[in-house]
Formats: structure tokens, C-alpha cells, sequence
């Protein structure tokens, strides 16, 4: 055994040096996720302290950064963005970034609201922004200016924050709702959240007043429980979410579940809690079932598979009344941002196609961290028209950076401008980037 | 078994420093250290990770961390109670809830805590079953 330690420590030495070595070509060659090179070039300088690394012809700049934990973002009309911060800066819980000199980066940056929280959108007048508890909005006067940002009205109050998946996401439709995500607080409904040997509760009492979207009046005053409706069920926890106004229906990515092989390591080996279960979209309708926490979705069987916490073996299928995912993603890479592109500026393949926003894994070890990128989906008529690729990557510093989950900035939320241009946030040091289509 | 032999070949350079470190008072320490190892790799890594950093905002590091490296009464605590997700650790929140190990003996966590402070850079003093066991007994 001892001559193994030895051996080990030889080996390991060997294939650190090796790996070091390959990350240093790689930077030389390709240009990029290396601190040195990016002072070489300017477009490289734009992206601020990494490179991100887009398709030909698509460019980043940093439009603000030092925002701290910026979530979500919304886009008003005049360009104007708003960003939702989970944790106050100097007292306030939402930025306005205004560009006025059209340089392509914010010079105007005033902060309101008290309240420190994920959700955020425009609608109709008026910009909506949550906490963990509640959702508020504020009402915009003709010059695109709040108008008392002080006194936001409350539209709904009281929901469930337990810690775990208290973000509350939301998104608006085109008939007067809101759309409103309470996560469960819990990994798979277990008596014992997370603990080995501890059953999944049957039915799961979570589900009554968490793990789905519940639907509000987007313009009723002090709504709660009582006065929504659950209109999807069975989802672990949503943070990115849309409208899609070409189906005009709510999509969700859902965040899977987590430690297969923690919590049944007979049943499942490491790599197989790395890579299961999928990270889901999926399409919603009132009266939505998606599953959780009885089921997960495999994507390498395609099949619905029965959670180990009520009976499963990573084999026996279940959820008969539980709806298929539209689309399956690799494991843990935590969707908190979700776009369907409607915008012109782009070419013509990204129209109506959707743009996730990976946060990035924690729980794949001993596997390597993934995630901390953009990825973009093709739709056609409603429904994905090929396989995802990554769009914008490189927001975690580096290959190295990614895999051991010591990222620079994580990825979370993603608008688009009415000039066609997206904007992602970063919740690690705050920064915005703003990304453009030029051809060149 | 080979699962494991892989993950020990991944943590051993956590260990490497110590093993340059010879005399008796030191056997004691490698042998607990050498458990705690393969205690952590079993409890602690798919959440504290392999170099023992965690993930900001989910799971907090275990690298410099003071409470990792201070009294072993609120470690014991935290080891067999768990903490609650929404903990907030030097202004920093982590929404991931830990689990309590009330399962673990007073040796396995004597050993991990041990490995957990002698590992990742940290350097603090070896804790024993004795002192978990009489720490233990003070909890409710």
C-alpha cells in the first residue's frame, strides 16, 4: 500500500506538470483565458479581466462591472437596464445602467429598492423586481424615468424562503400574469434533507406551497397564496425562465437534483452522480407535472427514472402522469438565465432559438466543474430544431478556472436590448457584458 | 476499491507536506490525518471539493477558514447537527444546507476535522476522540 502512496505521488506530480504545461500552449495558441494575453489586445482589454470567447462575428464589451451578486436584468425600451442584485450595494437592491454617450458602456449608474432579490422584468410601464419573499413593481413615466423609486407597489407577498432555492425568478405573459418560481427547499423531498438513509416523503407536503410557478395578477396589489394559482408543479427549482412569445408559453429550466452517489453509493458510482440527472427545459401549460421529486429525467436512457428516495435503482422508470422534458442538458451546469432571442440583429438562425445561461456546477466532483458559459439552442415552429452548443464562454477565466469551480465571474441573467444586443450579468463580481452582432 | 485508490491519487498532494515531517509526536498526527482522509473523501468532497474551496455562495471553503481552524465545540456542532442553507459565513450567505452526521463516531470525526485542518494550506492543532467525545457530550 505504501509503495502505491509513492507511486501516487510521482503520478500526480507528473500529470500536474503535464496539465499545466498543456494550459500554457493552449493560451499561447488560441489567445485566449489567460490574464497575460489580454492586455495585448483591445478587443481582448474590452472583456474586462477574462476573454470571452463568442462565434465569428459577435463581440463583448464590458458595459459596468463591481455590481456585486447581479442576478437577472431587464431592458427597457430606451435601452436603459436593470439589474436585480441578491445582495444590497450601498443600500440598494436594483441598478439602472444608462449609456449616454452611446459608447457601449453605462457612465449613468443610479441604485434604488431595499430589497435584495433575483427577479426582474419590464412589462407594460411598469418594472417588477422580487426578493426571496416578494414581488414589487415600480411604475416608469413617459421619459422611461421611475417615478417614485421609494415607494414600489407590492403586488405579491408572503411566499415560502427557507434558504435552499429561495430565489424567486419571474416572468410576465402577454394576457396580465405573472409568473412567479418558488423552489423547494429541499434536494429530494427526504424527511431528512440531504442525509443519507433518510426517505423521500410520499406525497411530498413541499409541493403545496413550493417546487413549481405559481401564477399571479401582474397588476393586483398584495397577492398571496390565496389569491394565486399553482399552475406548474414538480419543479426542483427554477431560476431561468421565459416567455416564449412565438408558442406564447411559460419554458423553465429546471435545476436537477443533486448527490446521486452521496446519498446511494450503492447505487451509483461518482461519474454517474456527476453526470446524472439532465438539466431540463421543459414547456409549461397550467396544470403542469414535472415530476419532482418522485422522478428525474436521464438523458443518456431518455427515460423518466424513479428517485432512489422512493424506491428506484437508476433503472425502474416511473412518472406516467409526469411530462418530458423539451430538451435534456448534461448535469449540475445550474440554468439560471433563459432568453428566447426575438430580435433582428442576429443571424437568422438564433431568431426564436433560446439562449441559456449556465452558472456553472459545484457538484460533479471528483469530475471537473462545468458550466460558466452561455449556451444556445435552435428552435423552429415551437420546438428545438438541434443540438445546443456553447455561445459565449470563458466568463470563468480559464479551463483550469472551470474545472475546479474557482471561476472569476459566474454567469446568472440574460436580456435583450431593443437594438437587437444581449446583456448577461455576473453574480460573482457583478459585471455586465454587453454582446453584439457586427459580422466582423 | 479502485473509485477510491482514484480519489486518493487526486488528494494526496494535500497530504504531501506532512509527510515530510518526521519523529514520533508526528506518527499520531499522520495516522489521523491518513483516516480523516478517506473520511472526507466519503462525507465531506462532492460539496468542500478536492482542495477543499467549496463554491462561493453555495458551499464555503474550508481553506482559512476560521471556524475550521478555531474551537472544536462549534465544529463537533456543526459536523453532527448540520447547518441550515442560508448560512451566513463573514457576510458571505451559502444556500446549500449541510447535513447532520450524527452517524459519524467520535473518531471519524477527530480524524476528519484533523485532516481538514492540516490539509488545503491550513496548519492548526490535532483534535482527539477525547476531545470530540467530550465536546459531543456537551451538545443538545
Amino acid at each position: 500500500m505504501k509503495q502505491v502512496h509513492y507511486f501516487a505521488q510521482l503520478a500526480v506530480g507528473a500529470l500536474l506538470s503535464l496539465l499545466s504545461a498543456c494550459g500554457n500552449t493552449n493560451t499561447k495558441t488560441s489567445g485566449a483565458d489567460s490574464a497575460s494575453t489580454t492586455k495585448d489586445t483591445a478587443s481582448a482589454e474590452s472583456n474586462g479581466d477574462v476573454t470571452i470567447k463568442l462565434p465569428e462575428g459577435f463581440h463583448a464589451v464590458v458595459f459596468a462591472d463591481g455590481l456585486g451578486k447581479a442576478r437577472h436584468l431587464a431592458v427597457n425600451s430606451n435601452g436603459d437596464v436593470y439589474v436585480k442584485l441578491e445582495k444590497l450595494k450601498n443600500g440598494n437592491g436594483i441598478y439602472r445602467l444608462r449609456d449616454t454617450n452611446g459608447d457601449g458602456r453605462a457612465e449613468d449608474i443610479s441604485g434604488f429598492g431595499n430589497f435584495a432579490g433575483t427577479g426582474i422584468a419590464i412589462k407594460n410601464g411598469y418594472l417588477y423586481a422580487s426578493s426571496d419573499e416578494e414581488v414589487f413593481r415600480y411604475k416608469l413615466d413617459a421619459n422611461n424615468n421611475i417615478v417614485d423609486p421609494g415607494k414600489p407597489e407590492k403586488i405579491v407577498t408572503g411566499l415560502l424562503a427557507h434558504g435552499e432555492h429561495e430565489a424567486k425568478a419571474i416572468a410576465l405573459d402577454n394576457d396580465g400574469n405573472l409568473y412567479v418560481n418558488i423552489g423547494a427547499y429541499s434536494n429530494a423531498c427526504q424527511v431528512k434533507d440531504r442525509s443519507i438513509g433518510s426517505p423521500g416523503m410520499k406525497p411530498c407536503p413541499i409541493l403545496d406551497s413550493a417546487g413549481g410557478i405559481w401564477q399571479f395578477k401582474a397588476d393586483k396589489a398584495d397577492q398571496t397564496y390565496k389569491d394565486g394559482v399553482r399552475y406548474a408543479t414538480g419543479l426542483r427549482n427554477v431560476v431561468g425562465l421565459d416567455w416564449n412569445t412565438a408558442t406564447n408559453s411559460l419554458f423553465v429550466m429546471q435545476h436537477g437534483r443533486d448527490q446521486l452517489h452521496d446519498l446511494f453509493p450503492d447505487l451509483y458510482t461518482t461519474k454517474q452522480s456527476a453526470e446524472l440527472p439532465a438539466e431540463c427545459m421543459y414547456e409549461l401549460h397550467k396544470g403542469s407535472n414535472c415530476g419532482w421529486p418522485y422522478i428525474y429525467y436521464d438523458q443518456f436512457l431518455h427515460k423518466k427514472i424513479l428517485a432512489p428516495e422512493y424506491g428506484g435503482n437508476g433503472k425502474k422508470t416511473a412518472g406516467n402522469d409526469a411530462q418530458d422534458p423539451v430538451y435534456a442538458f448534461p448535469a449540475h451546469l445550474a440554468p439560471n438565465g433563459l432568453l428566447f432571442y426575438t430580435g433582428n440583429k442576429f443571424p437568422e438562425k438564433y431568431k426564436n432559438g433560446a439562449f441559456i445561461v449556465f452558472h456553472g456546477s459545484w457538484n460533479r466532483s471528483p469530475e471537473p466543474q462545468m458550466g460558466f458559459e452561455v449556451a444556445f439552442l435552435p428552435f423552429a415552429n415551437g420546438k428545438p430544431s438541434g443540438e445546443w452548443s456553447v455561445f459565449a464562454d470563458g466568463f470563468s477565466g480559464g479551463p483550469q478556472e472551470t474545472a475546479s469551480g474557482q471561476v472569476k465571474h459566474r454567469p446568472c441573467g440574460i436580456a435583450m436590448a431593443p437594438d437587437g444586443s444581449v446583456y448577461v450579468s455576473d453574480d460573482e463580481k457583478g459585471t455586465i457584458w454587453k454582446i453584439s452582432y457586427t459580422g466582423k | 476499491m479502485k473509485q477510491l485508490l482514484t480519489l486518493m491519487l487526486i488528494l494526496f498532494p494535500a497530504s504531501l507536506l506532512l509527510m515530510s515531517q518526521t519523529g514520533p509526536a508526528q506518527g499520531k498526527l499522520k495516522e489521523s490525518i491518513d483516516r480523516g482522509n478517506m473520511v472526507y473523501i466519503q462525507r465531506c468532497l462532492s460539496c468542500h471539493l478536492i482542495n477543499g474551496t467549496g463554491i462561493s455562495g453555495v458551499n464555503p471553503s474550508l481553506v482559512h477558514n476560521k471556524t475550521a481552524l478555531g474551537a472544536t465545540e462549534p465544529l463537533v456542532n456543526i459536523i453532527v447537527k448540520g447547518m441550515p442553507a442560508g448560512t451566513e459565513i463573514d457576510g458571505v450567505r451559502y444556500n446549500n444546507a449541510m447535513a447532520p452526521a450524527p452517524d459519524m463516531t467520535d473518531l471519524q470525526i477527530a480524524d476528519v476535522l484533523t485532516y481538514v485542518r492540516n490539509g488545503f494550506g491550513n496548519n492548526a492543532k490535532m483534535i482527539t476522540e477525547a476531545e470530540v467525545k467530550s465536546a459531543r457530550a456537551k451538545l443538545k
